[in-house]
């Protein structure tokens, strides 16, 4: 299991403590600028502030070497998991469908939310049930995931929303929180699991959220 | 060969909403009796500086340049070039 850390990265010690210490993944950090070796099971892009946002979130680091290697295990249809700024850098390379806007309340919104599970087919929902909910923290300045109607009914149509919010909390379209490509294996998500996956952490219900990694078990195989 | 500045000014699209400009003009602008002013669209602006061997080539290096490292997103954004001679 791969953690890529890029300049800004700041979540991938708490990825990679959850994923080892928890789950008992054999995971690993990778520099940004190193080649991703073949014999990986899966690879997660964890949150940060890449860059320092310069520009837009996650573009500069869109254009990272390793992005070539995450791209041919997209394809090869390999488990990649883009957590907040990983979802952003999903997005601006194209592996995944639309954009991350500012909120649209401007701020930067850190809070404990509630996801509604949309699909349950893809290597991280797989132990949950359709329409089961998790509590999970967000944290973050951009967001508002924005697709056009047109895109929107693609993704509908290819069920290819994997999470929706319960409440409008940032002006998502179609209160998205996190989507899939069309081949389900690569999957983009604002809000971090891996700060609701452990039940000291988690005043609510760290047993449902866990279940993303759970998921990624049995995905790979482990379980 | 000649430099020039190439202004790039990207904007959200005319569809898409854009906060920061409505927040301005709602709770500063019109809050202080600027009633005249009816619009206000945000938006970020880069300085190129770049030599080319004139006005049109150094515009075409630049949108090509943003086109190729999306350096705006054009889901959401457009851009428009201001070229100058230096």
């Amino acid at each position: 299991m791969g953690i890529v850390v890029f300049p800004g990265s700041n979540c991938d010690r708490d990825m990679l403590h959850v994923l080892s210490d928890v789950f008992k993944f054999d995971a690993k950090l990778f520099w940004h600028q190193d080649r991703l070796p073949k014999n990986l099971d899966a690879v997660v892009l964890p949150g940060g502030f890449t860059y320092g946002d310069r520009l837009r979130a996650g573009v500069i680091a869109s254009h990272s070497p390793i992005i070539s290697d995450i791209k041919k295990m997209a394809e090869k249809g390999l488990p990649v998991l883009g957590v907040c700024n990983g979802f952003q850098i999903l997005v601006e390379t194209g592996i995944l469908p639309g954009v991350l806007l500012k909120n649209d309340s401007l701020q930067f919104m850190c809070k404990w939310t509630e996801l509604i599970v949309k699909n349950n087919k893809t290597p991280f929902t797989n132990k949950l049930k359709m329409n089961q909910r998790i509590a999970i923290p967000i944290a973050n300045g951009e967001g508002r995931y924005y697709v056009d109607n047109k895109t929107l009914e693609s993704l509908k149509k290819n069920n290819q929303i994997v999470f929706q919010y319960t409440e409008k909390i940032n002006g998502s379209s179609d209160r998205i929180a996190g989507v899939c490509n069309k081949e389900k294996n690569v999957v983009g998500m604002m809000p971090h699991p891996e700060r609701a996956s452990e039940q000291l952490i988690n005043p609510k219900n760290s047993g449902t959220t866990s279940k993303i990694f759970e998921s990624l078990m049995i995905s790979i195989g482990a379980a | 060969m000649p430099s020039f500045r190439v202004h790039v000014i990207i904007e959200n699209k005319p569809g898409i909403s854009d906060p920061e400009g409505e927040t301005i003009l709602r709770d500063l602008v019109l809050k202080k009796s600027h009633d005249s002013v009816s619009k206000i669209r945000s938006a970020k602006m880069l300085k190129f500086e770049i030599k080319a061997s004139d006005n049109r080539t150094a515009e075409k290096k630049v949108l090509k340049l943003c086109n190729d490292l999306r350096i705006y997103n054009p889901l959401v954004s457009q851009v428009t070039l201001e070229t100058f001679a230096l």
